[in-house]
């Protein structure tokens, strides 16, 4: 049975209480994430990080929305009103839909109905995703333009155009995975994972996505939208109070939402890692949500690792490897899925596969082969050109050339 | 200052430093497999203690010589060593002390020898810690202790008076004033000769202090 014709039958009252159950999930989940991921920063820098709010500093994100919350709201003189306000809304909103269509758990037992903790199953479930997304950029440009700043502007500027781009790679990096499974829905996807997941399937399309969805969410070493040592905090520069904490919110959700939708689309969504495929007899199934959650806090620590060790890109080179490395790789690598789909549905013989595999492998070979000589010409017309001739006009001294100064007594 | 050049720098010169001078090499960025490296460094920082000091849980020792908050010393029988000189005030570069001496007289004898300080005053929201007043004094009377906690809440409570910087009384000290140790002098209290207070001292009968 599908994930669709499970969830076809819940009556009302259990579908008002999955939305409040996701809501309420994903905000104890940013409290959580922002908690965690300030301790193991700390850690890694050799700090403590929060610890002195409650238990190991636990309620330190708590305290802090309150904190936020009971500040001065302040809308700049020059703000346009209505679309500054809108613009947090719009973000904090959207970040939470994604979840409807992400099962969070298997097949369980809720109150008496047989159901599955998924509010909807769509057939186009991963489309929806993409869609919401691409919404809440929208919170981010209205915020920079309606700030009336210029910080803003650019941070809101760089972070849609940042989006906007990486959502290509994005929606290419999923083309991939409906092909292979043949399916938009995620309860489809998961179901085509029951024998391998597809991060070993398709791993460059992995690859690719865990890449992209760092941009999608601004997150570091792509944080260039909110590079706070260039545009003070981006889009949010003039936001404070209740509305700076939707942003933070929807931040840390967004996260969450790419996390839940790499481990649905790649890692087997609530289903047991191999080998362990028992468990699912626990709980009433509710132990598949055990398996969900690691997975996720899975890629959220890979998120925090990230932040620690990468130093910020610059905005060219983003730029370069978001259109000129990921987009044209996962297009030659749908090229490459597509035909080995076809050709076993097919049915082509072993032989034919094995042929086209091996010609795909020599191709890629060839090709780095031809980049690597054509870096070498460079190198050398490079030093054909041959030392700078010396400026007519004074210029200021090298620090080497000084240090020789002294020694010679000038 | 031969480093400093006004006049434009003679042709010639900076292609010499740039023969002499070593070709910048290592632009290329780093290979693949190495820049993965920074991820095993962040990675096993998470397994070691941190450095951070929990401060007002746990007080670290300074250094011995540490510049904390200022002490007006005793000699050893309770007299003030400070003389009112007005040194250390001189010696501030921050004008962050206030002195105001007055003559020792019979029967108000603070310090030993003439003069004793009537007022004295440090500024702690102008201090500097620098330690100069430290050296500028002849008798050794203001020292700087391992004291570091001294922040507070008005700018008047930050103006500490004598009261707040003299030494407490230690054993065999009496509180001044009280006349000098008998059959001495300043040079004998200068000299550090007199170790104890002698019970002749005691002008008020009884007691080491009151």
């Amino acid at each position: 049975m599908s994930n669709a014709s499970i969830i076809l039958d819940d009556p009302t009252w259990i579908i008002v209480a999955k939305g409040v159950l996701i809501f309420v999930l994903c905000v104890l989940l940013t409290l959580l994430s922002i908690w965690g991921e300030r301790r193991i920063v700390a850690r890694m820098q050799m700090r403590m990080g929060p610890n002195r709010v409650g238990p190991f500093g636990l309620i330190q994100a708590l305290a802090d929305g309150v904190k936020l919350a009971l500040k001065e709201d302040i809308i700049p003189a020059a703000a346009d009103r209505a679309v500054f306000v809108l613009a947090p809304i719009i973000s904090a909103t959207t970040c939470f839909m994604a979840f409807a269509v992400i099962p969070l758990t298997g097949e369980v037992n809720f109150f008496g109905e047989q159901t599955i903790m998924q509010l909807t199953d769509l057939p186009v479930g991963v489309l929806y995703v993409l869609a919401t997304a691409s919404i809440g950029v929208y919170g981010i440009v209205l915020a920079g333009w309606s700030s009336g700043s210029t910080y803003p502007l650019l941070g809101g500027l760089r972070s849609s155009a940042q989006v906007i781009s990486y959502e290509i790679a994005m929606g290419l990096s999923f083309v991939g995975v409906f092909i292979y499974a043949g399916s938009m829905s995620t309860g489809d996807i998961i179901a085509a994972q029951s024998t391998w997941w597809n991060i070993v399937v398709l791993f460059p399309s992995f690859a690719i996505y865990v890449i992209s969805m760092v941009g999608e969410t601004n997150r570091a070493p792509f944080d260039l939208a909110e590079a706070e040592g260039e545009l003070v905090g981006g889009f949010h520069t003039e936001y404070s109070s209740l509305k700076f904490a939707l942003f933070f919110l929807a931040e840390y959700v967004n996260i969450i939402a790419v996390s839940s939708l790499a481990t649905t689309l790649f890692l087997g969504g609530p289903s047991a890692p191999p080998g362990l495929g028992f468990t699912s007899a626990w709980l009433g199934g509710w132990f598949s949500f055990i398996w969900f959650f690691l997975k996720v806090l899975a890629f959220f620590f890979f998120f925090v690792w990230l932040r620690g060790t990468l130093p910020r890109l610059r905005y060219d080179q983003f730029m370069k490897l978001g259109w000129k490395v990921l987009i044209p790789v996962n297009v030659a690598w749908i090229l490459v899925v597509a035909t080995l789909r076809l050709l076993t549905q097919q049915s082509a013989s072993r032989f034919v596969i094995a042929g086209f595999t091996g010609a795909v492998v020599l191709a890629v070979l060839g090709a780095i082969s031809v980049y690597d000589r054509s870096k070498i010409k460079v190198e050398e017309l490079a030093n054909q050109v041959g030392p700078m001739p010396e400026p007519s006009f004074p210029v200021p001294a090298l620090p080497t050339s000084l240090a020789l100064r002294e020694k010679e007594g000038n | 200052m031969s480093n400093f050049h006004l006049e434009p720098r003679p042709s010639g010169a900076i292609q010499k430093a740039a023969e002499q001078s070593l070709p910048v090499t290592g632009t290329e960025p780093a290979g693949f497999f190495t820049q993965l490296k920074g991820f095993w460094v962040t990675f096993s920082t998470m397994f070691k203690k941190p450095n951070t000091i929990e401060y007002p849980e746990v007080k670290p020792e300074v250094a011995p010589g540490f510049h904390g908050r200022h002490q007006l010393n005793r000699y050893e029988d309770g007299l003030e060593k400070c003389i009112g000189c007005e040194l250390c005030a001189w010696a501030c570069p921050a004008d962050a002390i206030y002195v105001e001496g007055e003559n020792n007289s019979e029967g108000n004898q603070i310090s030993p020898g003439e003069r004793y300080a009537k007022v004295y005053q440090i500024n702690y929201l102008r201090c500097i810690f620098c330690g100069l007043c430290i050296e500028a004094c002849p008798t050794r009377a203001l020292t700087m202790t391992n004291e570091y906690e001294i922040a507070d809440d008005t700018r008047e409570k930050l103006i500490w008076e004598k009261g707040d910087l003299l030494a407490p009384l230690r054993a065999g000290m009496l509180m001044p004033p009280h006349p000098m140790y008998p059959e001495s002098d300043h040079h004998n209290y200068y000299r550090n000769e007199i170790r104890e207070s002698h019970p002749s001292q005691d002008t008020t009968g009884g007691g080491q202090s009151r």
